[in-house]
């Protein structure tokens, strides 16, 4: 005991703290490295679409001139399938986390194989889902190569990242206070409604919005069920053709004129300002929340 | 005539069983005490009596719980009805994320108390009769996380008696606090006995003198003696109890 405490007294405390800066260095530098590379991106985005990004940008139809082209129809046809795509699988992902947190015997094989896939279905790369998307939606149900296919070829995509970080919310739900619920003779789902969903909430906002946002920026699994690459009307309904931003984009700068490169830029900027948006939307809504529980 | 009546109650975890045979009165308007080492069955017994054990997996009871005419232990009774009936305070205090207010409120809105004016009576009755009113009476909606932790436990003794229960459990209620926190439940806990009936596990045999009826004492799932507590204290038949009380075990 006598030794152990001479060895604690004696022991040279400097390398460790020298090897603590070190680590603190190295990470600050990993951050600086992504923050650097976003700067990069977005300031020759910027010089690129310089004079080209504006209104008449936003407004316009694209055109085969280029002085012409704009970006309306993309943007509209993001905005319906990104919608449409959130308004389904945000209900049901968290409604399939619920079941599997809340109601499901976890020890029964059947739901342990359907955990297991869920968690695995999060690692296919889209093109598989946008062949799926063509054969059941597109083929299958006949929805065409419309906004209504497109949408839920994205929700399949987004579905298990949804799934896995509402699973992971829930279950930090503590258990005291699912108890403090039941122990006033609450049901399950009083329970759920009560307390489970606003303290899960913030959680499941952010898988929410992790998912929706990896939809925005798809291209491959959309061109698979048909979205089009010229599209010169706003879609009306969810059976109409469409085209998104990043498709109109990807369109572009396969063109071979310069100009058409300074239009994506434009389309690109367009896009991360869409993103960034709707990202900040979701954040907003999420932290009233979070103040709600702190 | 007795509140509850337990008769031969057996208890399993799987295969270990945690309650063996216990038969046992529990006399309205009366407190009650359990007291035994950590482990020998107290929390198990008492979450018999609001059915707070079917959250557990894999587990079995026989014997009965006779409350209200009707044996709790049942499957079939209505646990939801039973569980308004039998409130339950636990070890550490888990107010809800909401205010103060919804924290209270919690229980009856949900089965329809709809009427703001209704609320904020039941609201204020519940806080004074947990003796905590005039501490928050200014700021009902701050969450219920910022008041102290002796606060935020009568906070969910507030919660249970806004349910207008028959029962009150309680699980080691002040294990978490700190002596003066700990005095103004006790002293709580005394006067809430003329209207309802009390049901705790303490970790403190002192607690238990100090404010109990009855004591019964617990050891590895059994009722080893239970009695007035005076009699418990100062004259203990077996001589398990004895030693534990004097603390030369547990
Ligand atoms: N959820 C559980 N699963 C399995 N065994 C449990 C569980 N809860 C308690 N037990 C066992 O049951 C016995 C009694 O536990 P408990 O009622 O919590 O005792 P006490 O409240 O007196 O400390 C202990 O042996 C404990 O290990
Ligand atoms: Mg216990």
């Amino acid at each position: 005991m006598k030794d152990y405490h001479d060895q604690l007294h004696n022991y040279n405390t400097k390398p460790k703290v020298m090897l603590n800066r070190l680590f603190y260095i190295i990470l600050l530098v990993m951050t600086m490295f992504s923050v650097f590379v976003l700067a990069i991106l977005l300031y020759t985005i910027i010089r690129d679409s310089w004079g080209w990004f504006n209104w008449d940008f936003i407004t316009s139809m694209p055109s085969r001139k280029a002085e012409n082209a704009g970006i309306y129809s993309a943007l509209l046809g993001s905005i319906w399938t990104i919608g449409l795509t959130a308004l389904f699988s945000i209900p049901l992902g968290v409604g399939t986390a619920l079941y599997l947190e809340e109601y499901s015997d976890k020890a029964n094989h059947i739901n342990r194989f359907i955990q297991l896939n869920i968690s695995n279905l999060a690692g296919i790369p889209s093109i598989v889902y946008g062949m799926l998307g063509l054969a059941v939606f597109v083929r299958f149900l006949a929805f065409q190569r419309s906004i209504l296919s497109g949408a839920l070829t994205l929700t399949l995509l987004i579905l298990p990242v949804i799934i896995v970080s509402s699973q992971e919310a829930i279950k930090s739900v503590p258990t005291n206070l699912k108890e403090a619920s039941y122990a006033v003779g609450m049901t399950k789902w009083q329970t759920i409604t009560g307390v489970v969903l606003p303290f899960s909430i913030p959680g499941i906002l952010t898988g929410s919005i992790l998912g929706v946002s990896r939809a925005m920026g798809e291209a491959a699994p959309l061109i698979l069920v048909g979205a089009a690459g010229y599209i010169n009307f706003a879609p009306k309904s969810v059976f109409d053709a469409y085209t998104t931003l990043p498709i109109q984009i990807f369109n572009w700068t396969s063109r071979p004129q310069a100009e058409f490169q300074k239009i994506a830029a434009a389309g690109i900027l367009l896009l991360l300002i869409f993103l960034l948006t709707s990202n900040a939307i979701a954040i907003v809504i999420r932290n009233k929340y979070q103040n709600r529980i702190d | 005539m007795s509140k509850i009546i337990v008769e031969d109650l057996n208890f399993y975890y799987g295969d270990v069983q945690a309650l063996k045979d216990v038969n046992m009165t529990i006399e309205p308007n009366e407190i009650t005490a359990l007291i035994g080492p950590s482990g020998c069955g107290k929390s198990t017994f008492l979450r018999a009596f609001n059915r707070m054990n079917d959250f557990i997996k894999n587990t079995s009871v026989d014997g009965s719980i006779i409350y209200d005419g009707m044996n709790i232990v049942d499957k079939d009774i209505d646990v939801v009805e039973l569980r308004m009936k039998v409130g339950m305070v636990f070890q550490k205090p888990n107010p809800l994320p909401k205010s103060i207010f919804e924290n209270v409120i919690y229980g009856p809105k949900r089965h329809g108390l709809k009427k703001k004016h209704l609320q904020k009576e039941l609201v204020e009755s519940s806080l004074k009769q947990a003796a905590l009113w005039e501490e928050v009476k200014e700021d009902l909606n701050k969450s219920g996380f910022e008041l102290s932790g002796g606060q935020q436990q009568r906070l969910c003794i507030a919660r249970c008696l806004s349910m207008k229960p028959d029962i009150l459990l309680f699980d080691e209620p002040t294990s978490a606090l700190d002596p003066i926190s700990t005095m103004k439940i006790e002293d709580l806990l005394v006067q809430l006995k003329e209207h309802y009936t009390i049901i705790i596990v303490t970790h403190s045999m002192h607690q238990a003198a100090r404010i109990s009826d009855k004591t019964a004492f617990f050891l590895n799932g059994e009722v080893i003696e239970m009695g007035e507590t005076g009699e418990i204290f100062s004259n203990a038949k077996d001589n398990r109890t004895e030693r534990y009380i004097s603390g030369k075990f547990g």
